[in-house]
C-alpha cells in the first residue's frame, strides 16, 4: 500500500492523479480463515485491525452484508467522549478516546478527529447533582472532566440562550478532549489498514447460517459459499439478535431505531458539541457547516432504519429554546439506524455458549465513540480469551446481577 | 407512524397516543425459579426481524394495557388484542399467516408456543 502524505499528493498532482490505488482490495473468499468477523462496521474493522496489529493474527476475513461502514458507523452524530460514571465504562471509553487522538497517524488515514470539547448541559437540579457525581467519579478514574457554571457555558458556546424560561442552563459537565471525528473515514481508514495487512473484506456477502459442531462454530454459510474458521466474532450491532439466533443462543437485547438529522449548512457558529439531555437533543456543527442534531430512540422494536416523526420534532422543538439561532433553519436530511440496546445500557463484549464464538454488541445509542477501544478489547478477548478492558462486559453479568448501569450516564434518556 | 387500535376502548389513533411496553407473553418468574428462567424473565428478550408480539398502553387515552401483533421490518400492524391472554388468539395468528404465508406461532418466543 502506498502511504498517504503531503509528498504523495505532490507526486500524484504532477501526474494528473493517475497513480492513486484502491484503498482496499475486493478479494474472492478463501475456503478457511483463522478468524472470521461478521460485520464490517467500525467495531468489526477495528477488531480485525487490532487482531493484526496487536496479536499478529492476519489470516482474517471481515464479512459484510451491505457495504463497508453503511450501518450505524455511517449513521451516527460522530460524538466522542468518555465521561461515563462507572469504572468499566470509563476505562473502555477513555481507552477509545485516547486511541482516537492518534488514530489518523496509526492507520495513515485522516479521520479528522477534532477534540473540540463536549459539554453536557445541566438544565435541572437533578442533572447538576448527577453531573457533579460523574465529574468526581471521572477524577478518580483519571478521565479529565469538570463541572462548569452557566457563565463558562455561555463563553464556550455564545449562541446558547442560558436563561430559557423552561430549560435554563444551570451548568455543564465539560470534557475538553472530547469532540467529533469523520465517521466514514474511521471505517475507511480501518478497512484500508486491514486490507494492507492481508485481511479480506468481503462486502455484499450475507451470512445465512452458522454451522455448529460439538459446541463449536465450524463454518459460516454465506451468499458466497461456506467459509471455515477457527474463531468467529459477531459484531453486527442492530442485527445481533438475528445472528445470535443462527448461532443458537439468546441475547438480552432489543433493536430499536435511533434517528438524527442535519440542517442546511450555515457559517461556523458553534465549535463545541452540546448535549442537552433533559430535552433529549444534542447538536454540533459539521465541517460542512450543517448543524448535526440527534434525538431519542423510538419506544418499540424496529428494523427499518427509519423512525417516527415525533422523535425528530421533539428534540428540535426543545433545542430551539436553548439555541434560538436555529429556529429558521431548514432540515437538509434525516436518517435512522438500528441500535441494539441492553437492559443496563452498557455493551456486551463476551464469550458465548459456543466455545470459539465471541460477540461484541449492545453499544446501543453510543457506539461510535467506542470504536477503537472496543476493537482493542475485542481483539484481545478473541486472541487471548480474556481482556481487562472487556472483563466486566460479559454476557453472564445479567444472570449474576453485576450491571454496569449507564442508563443515566449514557448521556441521553433512553 | 404506527396506527394502533386500542381493543379496550376501541379508539384508533397514532402511536403518539400510545406507549410501547416491550415484549408480550413473558412468563413471570418468582420465588423458586431457576437462575436461567429468572434471567430470561428479567432480561432476555425476543428481538425478531419480522412478526413480533408486544405490550402497548393507551397512555394518552383510556390508560389500559393491551397487546399488539406487528412486523418489525415493515411496521405493519396485524392486529391488537386483550392483554388478558397468555398466548396470541387464533384470529390474530390467522391474520398474520394470511399476510406472511408460512409463518407459524412456533417460530416466536424461542418456541414457547410450540
Amino acid at each position: 500500500m502506498k502511504r498517504y502524505s503531503a509528498f504523495a499528493i505532490a507526486r500524484e498532482a504532477s501526474r494528473y492523479h493517475t497513480g492513486w490505488e484502491r484503498a482496499w482490495r475486493a478479494p474472492e473468499p478463501k475456503k478457511k480463515y483463522d478468524v472470521v468477523i461478521i460485520g464490517a462496521g467500525g467495531h468489526g474493522l477495528a477488531t480485525a485491525f487490532h487482531l493484526g496489529r496487536n496479536h499478529g493474527i492476519r489470516n482474517v476475513a471481515i464479512i459484510e452484508k451491505g457495504w463497508l461502514g453503511g450501518g450505524n458507523t455511517g449513521r451516527n452524530t460522530t460524538i466522542i467522549r468518555s465521561n461515563y460514571l462507572q469504572d468499566p465504562s470509563a476505562a473502555i471509553y477513555e481507552k477509545s478516546r485516547s486511541l482516537y487522538e492518534t488514530l489518523s497517524q496509526d492507520i495513515n488515514y485522516n479521520v479528522m478527529f477534532s477534540p473540540r470539547g463536549v459539554m453536557m448541559l445541566a438544565q435541572t437540579q437533578h442533572e447538576i447533582r448527577g453531573y457533579l457525581r460523574t465529574a468526581h467519579a471521572n477524577a478518580l478514574q483519571g478521565v479529565k472532566t469538570e463541572f462548569i457554571g452557566p457563565r463558562r457555558v455561555k463563553e464556550l458556546c455564545p449562541i446558547m440562550n442560558i436563561d430559557g424560561p423552561r430549560y435554563p442552563v444551570l451548568g455543564a459537565l465539560w470534557q475538553a478532549r472530547g469532540g467529533t471525528a469523520r465517521h466514514d473515514a474511521v471505517a475507511w481508514g480501518y478497512a484500508r489498514a486491514c486490507s494492507d495487512m492481508g485481511m479480506d473484506i468481503l462486502q455484499q456477502t450475507e451470512v445465512t447460517a452458522i454451522r455448529r459442531e460439538g459446541g463449536k462454530v465450524a463454518c459460516v454459510t454465506t451468499t458466497r459459499g461456506e467459509i471455515d474458521c477457527d474463531k468467529l466474532g459477531i459484531v453486527v450491532a442492530g442485527h445481533s439478535g438475528v445472528l445470535a439466533e443462527m448461532a443458537g443462543f439468546r441475547l438480552p437485547i432489543e433493536s430499536v431505531a435511533l434517528q438524527a438529522l442535519v440542517s442546511e449548512p450555515i457559517k461556523p457558529c458553534m465549535d463545541v458539541v452540546v448535549m442537552a439531555n433533559t430535552v433529549h437533543g444534542y447538536m454540533s456543527q459539521s465541517d460542512k457547516g450543517e448543524m448535526v442534531i440527534g434525538g431519542g430512540t423510538d419506544g418499540y422494536n424496529n428494523y427499518t432504519q427509519r423512525g417516527s416523526f415525533q422523535h425528530i420534532e421533539e428534540p428540535v422543538r426543545a433545542l430551539v429554546e436553548t439555541f434560538p439561532i436555529i429556529s429558521r433553519l431548514k432540515m437538509l436530511r434525516q436518517w435512522g439506524g438500528i441500535v441494539d440496546v441492553t437492559g443496563d445500557r452498557s455493551p456486551i463484549l463476551s464469550k458465548t455458549p459456543l466455545e470459539n464464538c465471541f460477540i461484541n454488541c449492545g453499544w446501543g445509542t453510543g457506539g461510535f465513540k467506542a470504536i477503537p477501544g472496543s476493537g482493542w478489547g475485542m481483539a484481545e478477548l478473541m486472541a487471548n480469551g480474556h481482556s481487562p478492558l472487556t472483563e466486566a462486559f460479559g454476557l453472564d453479568r445479567f444472570r449474576e446481577g453485576r450491571f454496569i448501569d449507564e442508563s443515566v450516564a449514557a448521556g441521553v434518556a433512553h | 407512524m404506527l396506527i394502533l387500535q386500542c381493543p379496550c376502548c376501541g379508539v384508533e389513533a397514532e402511536e403518539t397516543e400510545f406507549a410501547g411496553g416491550g415484549q408480550a407473553h413473558l412468563t413471570r418468574e418468582t420465588v423458586g425459579a431457576s437462575e436461567e428462567n429468572f434471567e430470561a424473565y428479567l432480561f432476555m428478550r425476543e428481538n425478531p426481524k419480522g412478526v413480533h408480539f408486544e405490550r402497548w398502553r393507551h397512555a394518552n387515552g383510556c390508560g389500559k394495557w393491551f397487546h399488539a401483533a406487528r412486523c418489525t421490518v415493515t411496521l405493519e400492524v396485524f392486529g391488537t388484542y386483550s392483554a388478558q391472554t397468555t398466548r396470541p388468539p387464533n384470529e390474530i395468528c390467522d391474520k398474520i399467516t394470511a399476510r406472511r404465508p408460512g409463518w407459524s406461532l412456533k417460530d416466536w418466543g424461542s418456541g414457547k408456543f410450540a
